[in-house]
């Protein structure tokens, strides 16, 4: 587990803030050097490491606008719900972004040259007198300051009937898939006007309807095998080399309910939020509303491991479910080894678990206790009686301050959260020496 | 003035080249596609000196504009100075194998392989080996993918040390990292091995592909059966058992679906490559169970392949590999669960009618095509009937009549529109083999109530397909038969149905003849002069207009004149529009007599 540092604080400095500023995805690329966010205001920003640690803004750009669905009669947000990175390419970055209904191939490239030199013209843009051309010029490439343009490669559209709540590249680097709450489609990078249906939940009749898909993902190596989660606690692993279309899955990890704490919001809570590939391929993470689950692939019946995110909401669920709170979609990351999980909570805390030592932590990212290059103090929330002057009580939550977005470097101790229109980027504390800190874990629950 | 002078040639190039930067990207397209003529102006040593370094760094533009560049460059030799400088577009070309636009590098790979054929086998060591050794090593996936459609061009003009380096080089992008990589050199490894010494594609190309076959992923796998193909065409028949075979043997009961429809859709051409004993012992087997597939989408393929692979196989064994191996599985695939594969099978089980001769067709195909003819896919039925010429020559058609007609008396009343028209389409085949007789009992009602059908589209086509079959069927028969329809629908109540009659005539007066135009179709198109529907009227001018070339010139100047001249007073624009432009284009072609008075 790690100390957390603040490295770099991004939020928009106004503590004022619309709801368009409110970060509504987090995604690092695949070597860490970079991470984009994409807000409810259709705007990716890219933020690039520097050489000392901190991520400054690269790139900032206006991905998706707001639609009018006439047709339909129905606004489609420009909200980005997620962002994907493309393997790299070339020396120019290509990611995915999506809005509920259209995803787009962003290219993010630098010019450190422009040319000059016109026949007709002079340097201001004059014409020139035609008498005193006597020779053609060819135009010379001269050094400028760089630049850093965004420019749309593809725009992916009119694929999907309801709400695209993923996007995931497959490992073969040419395909990519999307999935909305009742379908999963299959897509070629190149191809735009085009999309093969791989899975399809949509009954015939819409009043059979039972469960909506709510994430799906590509495995890491395996080109075809893919895992989505349902709205009723149920993850499938579908082979693609044994259909072509996958509605009957390979596997279905799901956990027997204990027919004793069956309650009415038994199902709303147990509807998966996210899901996510170990880096060895090997493991499956799902996150749940009240907890994270480890799944080995090799074992359906039941996950290996369970964290418990906030268990003190369970006596809570009447009043969240009534202030929708329990429809919330925290998502959780993997460190770079495998070896410690994140997932977001309320009251702008996110929770940490150490597989190996079973230790966990809870954190705050907020901009009153994040000061630069101080390590995060442990958080507990109690359920009673206060026992120290640090602790929260339940009741005190906000709820309105929730950290749904996280991400993790994809090699190093480096977590990126999103709380609201607030972006912080922690690293691991240094020791003096400037070899990291062993991994320890300040909890006290 | 001298100077002017020289101004004015300089100009319209001087123009090109600043559009090269241009803001507008079609400007700037336009430049690039007239390259030749700039480099031309430039002369060769500005072009190699000056033109060239600049649109290596052009990079940056818009995909189409480089698209047009990687093609321009590739006939560029002459502007630079012939084959002596060919190397020097090699930097530009370079540069645009890189991109990540894959249309844009195929463009510039394409172009480098045209141009290292204008090389001597001196400068392809010194600078095009070298540019290809570059991009196999590059950092870049888009580069390396690039080396490997370069290789098989430099190789066969080469020193045997530098083949031996860019054997090396293949071998290490077949297991490069990156799958776009093993991919690029999975699908070229076909192609390097025709131009490799015989005991180099056994001794390196056999493990490659071997192991490119095996990879992990099934999108590279997939792409190493064709390049296994053209590999097998390449070995001697004894080596073919222990080289090949076991991989595509493999390769055809893969795991992955893709990969088994791969060796579905290359099937053909992997039977005429490994000749009649692998294709009898090894391809039949295989193809049963590409047949029988749980996939929907292999059986497909395979099942567009039947009549083919079945044509190709040994003729001294044909027929009884396929009563006792194929027919069973084609029988199953006639009642399969999908449409798809279905509609592949109908589009060729006719043709094995042909094969099979006359008692086999009746006594085990027949049956078939019966089922099909009744299908519930209309795509399935149409398939059939759209190819009854093959049964036709083997069994003759009377066999199939009884079934046909309620097929297509089904799909010519079908809801949706796209099925009619289809059915259409084939109505002169039909009427061709079924002869007039059958026709005029059975079909020509369903031909005339196309003309009323509710889309316009079906109501074209079924105009059209009376003028076929009139040309089928003579004139005489069009007098009997069709003409009083349409003309009787001149008095219709639908001015829509009144227009038809008229496009009819249009589609008509020339199959019919002069004779028929005057008497019968003319006195009508003039009694609708008068419609009160301005539509009508309009198209009364333009069908005179089409027919005028067919009437003689007296009927032209005593019936046809007087009423165009009516309608070129008519109070609706459109009618005096089309009236005046009949009038012009009659005056044409009929010569001025006719209408010097006007």
């Amino acid at each position: 587990m790690l100390s957390p540092v603040l490295c770099s604080d991004l939020a928009a400095l106004e503590p004022e803030y619309t709801e368009a500023d409110v970060i509504s995805t987090v995604e690092f690329n695949q070597t860490g050097e970079f991470l984009a966010t994409g807000d409810k205001g259709g705007r990716v920003v890219i933020f690039q490491r520097e050489p000392q640690g901190e991520y400054n803004v690269y790139s900032t750009f206006q991905s998706h606008e707001p639609e009018f669905d006439y047709l339909k009669s129905f606004e489609i947000e420009e909200k980005i719900n997620k962002i994907r990175w493309l393997p790299p390419h070339n020396p120019a970055h290509f990611l995915l972004s999506t809005n509920d209904k259209t995803v787009k191939l962003w290219k993010v490239s630098e010019k450190d040259k422009r040319a000059e030199g016109y026949n007709l013209r002079d340097e201001e843009g004059r014409l020139k007198d035609l008498s005193t051309i006597t020779t053609l010029q060819v135009p010379v490439l001269r050094p400028m300051d760089l630049l850093v343009e965004a420019s749309p490669r593809r725009v992916f559209a009119n694929a999907h009937a309801y709400h695209i709540n993923s996007i995931s590249v497959n490992s073969d680097c040419e395909t990519y898939l999307s999935a909305d709450d009742l379908r999963i489609n299959l897509w070629h990078l190149n191809i735009t006007d085009r999309s093969f249906n791989i899975v399809d939940l949509k009954p015939e009749n819409m009043e059979d309807l039972s469960e909506v898909i709510t994430v799906a993902e590509f495995h890491p190596h395996h080109c075809h095998l893919l895992a989505f989660s349902s709205s009723t606690g149920t993850t499938r692993l579908c082979d693609m080399r044994a259909r072509a279309l996958c509605d009957q899955h390979a596997k279905l990890f799901e956990e027997a309910v204990d027919p004793s704490r069956q309650s009415f919001f038994s199902e709303i809570v147990s509807s998966v939020s996210d899901v996510k590939f170990s880096h060895s391929g090997r493991y499956l993470l799902t996150r749940d509303y009240l907890t994270v689950k480890v799944w080995d692939l090799n074992m359906e019946n039941k996950p290996m491991e369970t964290y418990q995110v906030h268990d003190y909401l369970r006596t809570k669920l009447c009043s969240l479910y009534e202030s929708d709170c329990i429809f919330d979609k925290f998502e959780c990351a993997w460190n770079g080894t495998d070896s410690v999980i994140m997932t977001g909570a309320y009251n702008n805390y996110f929770r940490m678990f150490d597989r190996a030592s079973l230790r966990d932590v809870t954190l705050e990212a907020s901009r009153e206790v994040c000061k630069r290059r101080a390590v995060l103090q442990p958080r507990r929330v109690c359920v009673g009686k206060k026992r120290k002057e640090t602790d929260v009580s339940v009741d005190s939550l906000d709820f309105r301050k929730k950290i749904l977005h996280t991400a993790w470097h994809p090699k190093e101790n480096i977590i990126a959260i999103a709380a609201s229109n607030n972006l912080y980027i922690f690293q691991d504390r240094l020791t003096p020496n400037g070899h990291h800190n062993t991994p320890e874990i300040q909890s006290a629950m | 003035m001298a100077g002017a002078e020289g101004d004015d040639s300089l100009y319209p190039i001087a123009v090109l080249i600043d559009e090269l930067r241009n803001e507008d990207v079609q400007l700037r397209l336009n430049s690039i596609k007239k390259l030749s003529t700039i480099a031309l102006a430039l002369e060769v040593e500005r072009t190699r000196t000056e033109l060239l370094p600049f649109l290596t760094d052009t990079i940056y533009d818009e995909d189409e504009v480089l698209l047009a560049l990687a093609e321009q460059l590739g006939s560029f030799t002459v502007l630079v100075g012939g084959p002596e400088f060919v190397h020097c577009l090699l930097p530009p070309l370079e540069s645009l194998a890189t991109v990540e636009e894959t249309v844009v590098r195929d463009k510039a790979v394409e172009s480098l392989r045209k141009i290292s054929q204008e090389h001597s086998p001196v400068d392809l060591e010194v600078h095009f080996v070298p540019l290809v050794k570059r991009l196999a090593s590059g950092d870049w996936f888009t580069s390396r993918t690039s080396a490997c459609g370069l290789f098989s061009v430099c190789y066969p003009h080469v020193s045997s040390t530098v083949k031996a380096e860019i054997r090396q080089h293949f071998r290490t992008l077949c297991s490069d990292d990156t799958p776009m990589v093993r991919r690029a050199a999975s699908s070229k490894l076909g192609e390097f091995a025709k131009v490799l010494e015989l005991d180099y594609v056994k001794s390196d190309i056999i493990p490659l592909f071997t192991a490119l076959a095996s990879d992990e992923q099934d999108s590279v796998r997939l792409l190493a059966v064709e390049s296994g193909v053209s590999i097998a065409t390449l070995l001697p028949q004894e080596d073919l058992e222990d080289l090949v075979m076991p991989t595509l043997r493999q390769a055809a009961e893969d795991k992955s679906w893709r990969v088994r429809y791969m060796v579905a859709d290359k099937f053909s051409e992997l039977q005429k490559a490994v000749g009649p004993e692998i294709t009898k012992n090894d391809l039949v087997p295989a193809f049963q169970n590409l047949l029988k597939d749980c996939e929907a989408e292999v059986r497909t393929a395979a099942a567009n392949k039947v009549k083919v692979f079945c044509e190709s196989l040994p003729e001294d064994s044909r027929e009884t590999i396929i009563m006792t191996h194929i027919l069973p599985c084609v029988k199953e695939l006639v009642s399969d669960t999908n449409q798809h594969v279905k509609s592949a099978l109908a589009s060729v089980i006719m043709g094995l009618s042909t094969i099979l001769g006359k008692d086999n067709t009746v006594e085990h195909l027949l049956p078939l095509f019966l089922v099909q003819l009744k299908d519930e896919y209309p795509e399935v039925r149409l398939n059939i009937i759209s190819n009854l010429d093959c049964v036709n020559e083997v069994i003759g058609i009377r066999q199939l009549s009884q079934s046909l007609l309620p097929a297509i008396v089904e799909l010519a009343e079908d809801a949706k529109w796209r099925v009619r028209l289809a059915i259409i389409e084939y109505m002169p085949l039909l009427a061709g083999q079924l002869g007039v007789e059958f026709f005029d009992e059975k079909l020509n009602s369903l031909c005339m109530a196309w003309l009323i059908d509710h889309v316009y589209a079906i109501r074209e086509a079924a105009t059209c397909n009376l003028m076929k079959l009139v040309e089928k069927f003579g004139a005489e028969w069009a007098q009997n038969t069709i003409v009083p329809k349409v003309l009787g629908m001149a008095n219709d109540s639908n001015y829509l149905h009144r227009m038809t009659t008229l496009f009819c005539i249009n589609a008509l007066s020339e199959v019919c003849g002069q004779e028929i135009t005057t008497k019968h179709m003319l006195p009508v198109v003039l009694k609708m002069s008068t419609d009160q529907v301005a539509n009508v009227r309009f198209n009364v001018a333009r069908c005179l207009q089409k027919i005028g070339p067919v009437l003689d010139s007296s009927a032209l100047q005593a019936e046809v004149k007087p009423v165009l001249e009516k309608l070129a007073t008519d109070q609706d624009m459109d009618v005096k529009y089309f009236a005046l432009d009949a009038i012009s284009v009659i005056t044409l072609i009929n010569g001025h007599a006719v209408y010097d008075s006007m």
